[in-house]
């Protein structure tokens, strides 16, 4: 079991996935510095404009030392932008948006279209008990391809929208953003 | 593996989802597709389209409406970040076409000429979410019983002077705390009356202590301080308006108020992002003004 997530917090739903942990008695806090990752052994990367949250890594000089944690192995949660951020490829992003390589998938941004056609349904997730996620998909991205390694615990029409390599977990959709803590807690006994 | 059976889109959840995941972000606004590269290089989560940013319309006066769509859809197709127009108040043809072109907020605004003078728009006939300006408790409640999704803090747009974005976020969270202190229903009943403000809403406050939707600061903001004092007073977010782009050199001040807003508790941060940003906008004095855009709204 986890001692302490860090919650990217340089922007996005960071609150929503605090709360989450704080509900399941989960020590997390806010990582917008290097010094503040130190403390952690896992983090969650919220969801939120991967643009400005690429930006920010740079800018708050966060991007090697998280790349360098994620190398190591520690365990994380990418969640929308965090999906788009851990991914090895991302298409339809901005030419100088750089992901962590963290998970072997293909990822398109807004692959499902725009805010008009975000969307909410009962979703089966392999790994947890037989009762229907309430899963949000804002903006969400689209997994285009999967690599051999990668293990696919949910798909929707198709899909993937659920993907885990080693302790890599990551999803198009908002868990935090649903009352259902089961994933968060699936995360946070990953090792 | 799960088929579709149940998607609902346009739903009080899915809507507030897309400004839980504008938090901590500065959305700017932009008058064509130029500026709103700036704004997504500058690190901008999102940007609102309009056709003259608001201290111009101070300055040339009449009548200021939704903008044209071929504008809005060049903004779109410059930028991958979320797109955001204005309405009128009441203007709900307006917001029929903006949800039509697909902008992903839609800001039914007291910077535009209202265009009913009673009535805001019934948001939720829309599947497009919508943010609302507010000065205090109450306004921020009507709007959200009529299907606001997001709360911005209204400000004086076009000034470039905070005073009023810090009023009315003081007057709004200083409100909640005294609601939430209420000893019992009977005093909730008062407040509502007071606020004029349905009690479901009121008693819901009472209990969590916040907006039951996300709040953000708009109107006056011109400097990296400013986006951090708004952060630490209590705001999940910044609209910048005239700030960024009637100031002398926009891109490296957008980049800066992005910067500050994450990093708002920061000091020495705002420190370094602050130096060396060249003038900022003019702005007019709160005393100076002729038309208050605050006042429109009901």
């Amino acid at each position: 079991m986890t001692t302490r997530v860090g919650v990217l917090a340089l922007q996005g739903a960071f609150r929503a996935h605090l709360d989450a942990c704080a509900e399941l008695g989960v020590d997390a806090v806010e990582v917008r510095t290097a010094s503040q990752l130190d403390g952690c052994d896992r983090v969650i990367i919220p969801g939120g404009e991967s643009t400005t949250m690429s930006m920010m890594l740079d800018r708050n000089e966060l991007r090697e030392p998280l790349a360098e944690r994620l190398d190591q192995g520690m365990p994380a949660f990418g969640t929308c932008a965090g999906m788009i951020l851990l991914a090895t490829e991302v298409s339809d992003g901005r030419p100088d948006q750089k992901s962590f390589g963290a998970i072997d998938i293909a990822v398109q941004r807004n692959g499902y279209g725009r805010q008009n056609q975000s969307f909410s349904d009962a979703l089966a997730i392999s790994v947890l008990s037989t009762d229907a996620f309430h899963a949000v998909f804002i903006r969400a991205p689209r997994v285009e391809r999967v690599g051999d390694g990668v293990e696919v615990l949910a798909s929707y029409d198709g899909d993937p929208v659920l993907c885990q390599q080693g302790s890599v977990l990551v999803s198009a959709f908002h868990p935090e953003l649903s009352p259902d803590r089961r994933l968060h807690r699936y995360f946070c006994e990953l090792s | 593996m799960t088929e579709s059976q149940n998607r609902q889109t346009g739903t009080y959840e899915v809507k507030r989802g897309l400004a839980e995941m504008l938090k901590g972000g500065v959305i700017m606004d932009v008058v064509n597709p130029e500026q709103a590269k700036i704004a997504e290089d500058a690190g901008a989560t999102a940007v609102m389209a309009l056709e003259r940013v608001p201290a111009d319309i101070r300055v040339d006066g009449g009548v200021a409406r939704m903008s044209d769509p071929e504008m809005i859809e060049g903004i779109q197709e410059a930028v991958t970040i979320p797109v955001m127009a204005k309405a009128r108040i009441g203007h709900f043809v307006e917001a029929q076409i903006l949800q039509a072109l697909e902008v992903d907020y839609i800001d039914e605004s007291e910077v535009l000429t209202p265009a009913d003078e009673k009535h805001h728009i019934d948001k939720f006939a829309f599947t497009t979410p919508f943010v609302c300006g507010a000065t205090n408790l109450g306004e921020a409640l009507r709007r959200i019983a009529e299907g606001a999704c997001m709360i911005r803090s209204k400000g004086e747009a076009g000034t470039g002077d905070v005073v009023q974005a810090v009023r009315h976020l003081r007057s709004i969270l200083g409100d909640i705390k005294k609601v939430q202190n209420a000893n019992d229903n009977a005093e909730l009943f008062e407040w509502a009356k007071q606020l004029q403000a349905p009690l479901p809403l009121v008693q819901e406050i009472a209990e969590t202590g916040e907006l039951p939707v996300p709040l953000f600061c708009a109107g006056g903001l011109a400097t990296p301080a400013d986006a951090a004092l708004a952060m630490q007073l209590g705001a999940s977010a910044v609209f910048v308006g005239s700030g960024i782009f009637k100031s002398a050199d926009p891109a490296p001040r957008a980049r800066a108020i992005v910067e500050a807003t994450t990093n708002f508790e920061d000091a020495s941060i705002l420190a370094k992002v602050s130096r060396g940003l060249g003038a900022p906008m003019t702005g007019i004095g709160m005393d100076d003004l002729e038309v208050r855009y605050e006042d429109r709204g009901w």
